[in-house]
């Protein structure tokens, strides 16, 4: 083992050629020579130039490269929009058993029935818990959620011999996800405004809503953390001219046991696992992105999802399907996280909800007065926040990362100027809050100068992100 | 109050008075349509009955047997230390690092999983990771399109995963079925107007195709090349960017993270440095800080859908950190030389019961076709022979549907479990 400060940072500046990190078992047959049973020009000439580190090496490197990195665990982490909530750890207990762990995901389906119950039970819950029947569990992440839903609704339409439906409608506070999604599933996406309290404005849809409308892309809450008051009248001026509501469901922490969106007029939507039911972000993913949708959209889903005949389950092909937007099944280990945290609270999942948005709206009222709430009303389980006068929201976030605060997200929505999104989520004390508000309110008061040289206290201080990209550097 | 909410009654009534509401139902006083009833969900569990149903769940798989499936995803040996670096939790729970100056380690990461696919490759510019290897082909197949600026249609070879062929169809690009000669692509009837030409390496069946041929094609009609390939075979095999692919594709399980089921997984892509631009999902990059520290960034954001929403090349927003870093770490412990060895301990074993098999009386469908350590063996009645290996306690191999069954051997797999599973499937 060598010291850190002889090497360079990277895993491969700390090798020298012949070390291992790893021993194999020895072959118990006779060796191939692989320039026997493949042509010659197929081989590689050359190793790749990859480490050749040791194993203590290899954990000291990674556990203290863990260490400039802030998570849920060691630090409160209020990014909008994605719900850092606490991840209990028997959901990790879970996805490590061996019996799922290990389990291949073509094996005959009489070999993982186990696994199949879990799918068609989360199927039910989500269900249960959108008001939604038909569910699938395929989307790999949020997007590819949003993706299969404007999907589907497409194939709708194409297996109606509805040919004019070209166009999906996206509010202008909608994640960007939505209108890169319109367009990925071959639609024109037409942008509308949004009323004094951030929700669609009812007017500007009903002028946009036409035959050529395939959908509306709505998140509720939306992204200014505001509850769409208008979704029942929304819901009808779509479906009077036979189009869909497609739901956003990143924010359906703020929804659980309190509302439903089938019953709000929703067709289809879709649920990010990793937000709602926790399961670990992992510094990017991987998530899930299940879908939720009504009978009628049903037969449209991607192939498989599962069902269940007498006591066995069976992987369905459902009539109409897209097809399939993964390799497998969909992320299992995800899957199986939600089932059990979904267990472990039952009906109590409403109290998750309760908390989110009374800590959401605590946060507003203690910071409502020094920074502006541009929509200073009951907030859902996030509120949107600008700075005082003079000061930037990136200041404020960098300023936080002193006082040992993740910051919350920045300049997003893009209809609100210097936007901070703040989502506290249920996991947080009261007394995390009042530190955190101190926090804010003391950089409400902290000079202009001293806010721009934040932070200081980080594994680095502001970078140089032109640089980044005029001078592509990529790997080693 | 449920265990992962802290706050108790009194904090409750605190925080309503400091918001100037009554209650909690007051919070929600904007909210219609409301539901009144419960959710009807079971009841509450606690963690260890919950964990409970989780070990009786897993108890009703087959698992902790010899496994001969592969088709995709493998069987292999993942180092402990790959599981614990994975636990730590400033990786665990943090989220994209949009936040450069508190998410180093993550960023490095990603830098040293782009180099790492860098150098398997022998292609320039690695992404952080896609959804899996299905989603890599598929994005792969629309950036062709983007790159010669024609409709997204796609000559296939016959031995691509017929999964990664379904998600390319399900995304609306056209596909080319090339047809193939005991197993090995034929590139020779490449149409003159798709966009790209995808080569799998080895194939479906297990054969080692010949990317050179494929570029070849695919540059004569002025289309891309794409490679997808399993990353393991990169350490014995000649890299996809020497043999002339623009871009390389594949599955990253194989690099220490476990079969579950089919997910989470991770799908790699690199490709030439001209081609970046159109290269979707998250780039991590090199900088320095203000103090002219070296440091890591997202970088070239400019392409991605938060920035430029309907304009974006590619509506991918996440990547897969966490089973990247499994990747990474995998193979920082493996090395160049423990990766050949995986390699060629897979080999061995596979030519070692492909060889018995035929000893034993079956046939290889494609006997004069090279292969690492996958093959097809004509075995009539696929469904009974894998019933009696269920019996003898082992997980047969994947039933093509057509009277063949597509075995995989992994370094896992000792010689008694392959002398076993000859025994077994000779009497059956």
């Amino acid at each position: 083992m060598l010291s850190e400060k002889s090497l360079g940072s990277l895993i491969r500046d700390k090798g020298r050629e012949g070390r291992r990190g790893f021993t194999l078992p020895k072959n118990d047959v006779e060796n191939v020579d692989l320039g026997k049973v493949l042509p010659k020009k197929a081989l590689r000439d050359e190793k790749p130039r990859l480490a050749e580190v040791d194993e203590p090496t290899v954990v000291r490197h990674y556990t203290n490269l863990s260490r400039k990195n802030w998570g849920i665990d060691t630090n409160f982490y209020p990014l909008g929009s994605c719900t850092m909530k606490h991840n209990p750890r028997a959901n990790e207990a879970a996805a490590a058993n061996p019996g799922f762990a290990s389990l291949h995901p073509l094996q005959p389906e009489k070999q993982s029935q186990g696994a199949l119950r879990v799918m068609h039970e989360l199927q039910g819950f989500l269900a249960e818990v959108s008001g939604l029947p038909a569910v699938s569990l395929q989307p790999l992440a949020g997007a590819q959620g949003e993706l299969t839903s404007i999907l589907m609704v497409k194939k709708f339409f194409e297996d109606a011999g509805d040919s004019g439906r070209t166009t999906v409608i996206v509010p202008s506070t909608a994640h960007g996800t939505n209108p890169a999604t319109a367009t990925m599933a071959g639609f024109k996406s037409k942008e509308i405004g949004v009323d004094e309290h951030g929700g669609v404005d009812v007017e500007e849809l009903r002028e946009a809503v036409d035959g050529t409308t395939a959908a509306l892309m709505i998140t509720n809450p939306n992204t200014c953390g505001v509850y769409e008051r208008n979704i029942s009248e929304i819901a009808e001026i779509l479906h009077g001219s036979g189009a869909f509501l497609y739901m956003d469901g990143a924010n359906m922490n703020a929804n659980m046991g309190r509302m439903r969106p089938a019953e709000a007029g929703v067709d289809i939507m879709h649920y990010n696992l990793h937000k709602t039911f926790s399961t670990p972000h992992g510094g990017g993913g991987p998530g899930c992105g299940a879908i939720a949708s009504t009978e009628n959209l049903a037969p449209f889903r991607p192939d498989p999802t599962v069902e269940k005949h007498g006591d066995e389950f069976h992987f369905v092909r459902p009539e109409k399907s897209i097809g399939r937007v993964a390799g497998f099944h969909g992320n299992f280990g995800p899957i199986l996280r939600a089932w059990n945290y979904i267990k472990m609270h039952g009906p109590e999942l409403r109290d998750v909800t309760d908390m989110a948005v009374l800590n959401a709206n605590y946060v507003r009222a203690k910071l409502g007065g020094t920074y502006r709430v541009p929509y200073n009303e009951l907030c859902k389980h996030e509120v949107v926040i600008q700075p005082p006068e003079g000061k930037r929201a990136l200041d404020i976030a960098k300023g936080l990362i002193d006082h040992g605060y993740h910051p919350p997200t920045i300049y997003f929505p893009l209809v609100v100027k210097e936007a901070m999104l703040i989502e506290p989520t249920e996991s947080e004390s009261k007394e995390t809050l009042d530190d955190f508000i101190g926090a804010m309110l003391e950089l409400a008061e902290t000079s202009e100068e001293d806010l721009e040289a934040s932070p200081t206290t980080a594994p680095t201080r502001r970078l140089d992100e032109t640089r980044a990209a005029r001078q592509l550097k990529p790997r080693w | 109050m449920a265990r992962f909410t802290p706050h108790t009654e009194a904090d409750v009534r605190e925080m309503l008075e400091a918001i100037g509401v009554e209650s909690i139902e007051d919070l929600f006083a904007d909210v219609s349509p409301k539901l009144d009833s419960e959710l009807n969900l079971p009841p509450t569990l606690s963690e260890y009955e919950a964990l409970r149903d989780v070990e009786e769940a897993a108890r009703e798989n087959d698992t902790g047997l010899p496994m001969f499936l592969g088709a995709g995803a493998y069987d292999r040996i993942i180092p402990s230390s790959v599981g614990a670096m994975l636990s730590r939790g400033e990786f665990l729970t943090a989220y994209t690092p949009y936040q450069p100056e508190v998410s180093q380690g993550g960023l490095q990461v990603i830098f040293e999983f782009q180099s790492m696919i860098s150098e398997l490759t022998a292609l320039e510019i690695s992404n952080a990771s896609v959804y899996d290897g299905a989603n890599a082909v598929v994005e792969a197949a629309l950036m062709t399109a983007r790159l010669t600026k024609r409709n997204p249609k796609v000559a296939v070879s016959a031995g691509l995963n017929p999964r990664y062929r379904e998600v390319i169809e399900t995304y609306g690009a056209e596909i080319v079925t090339l047809s193939h000669n005991n197993g090995t692509t034929n590139f020779s009837e490449v149409p003159d107007d798709v966009s790209g030409v995808f080569v799998q390496n080895p194939n479906y069946f297990g054969i080692v195709e010949d990317i050179e041929a494929a570029s070849e094609a695919a540059h004569d009609v002025d289309a891309l090349c794409v490679a997808v390939c399993d990353p393991i075979s990169l350490s014995v095999l000649e890299a996809p960017g020497n043999l002339g692919a623009d871009i390389a594709v594949g599955e990253a399980q194989p690099l220490g993270m476990p079969l579950s089921f089919g997910g989470p997984y991770a799908g790699y892509m690199a490709t030439k440095e001209e081609f970046v631009r159109q290269l979707p999902g998250r780039i991590t990059g090199e900088t320095v800080d203000r103090d002219g520290k070296l440091a890591y960034v997202l970088t070239l954001r400019g392409r991605e859908q938060d920035i430029r929403r309907a304009r974006a090349n590619s509506n991918i927003c996440t990547n897969q950190a966490l089973t990247a870093l499994a990747a990474t770490v995998y193979t920082a412990l493996m090395g160049p030389e423990g990766l050949r060895e995986v390699a060629e301990l897979s080999a061995s074993k596979a030519h070692y019961l492909a060889d018995k098999l035929t000893d034993a009386g079956m046939r290889l469908r494609y006997p004069d076709s090279p292969f690492l350590w996958e093959f097809v063996v004509e075995m009539g009645d696929v469904e009974r022979a894998n019933e009696a290996l269920l019996d003898a306690g082992i997980i047969g191999g994947y039933d093509l549907g057509d009277g063949a069954m597509l075995i995989a051997v992994t370094e896992k797999r000792t010689k008694e479990e392959l002398d076993a599973f000859v025994e077994v499937v000779a009497n059956a």
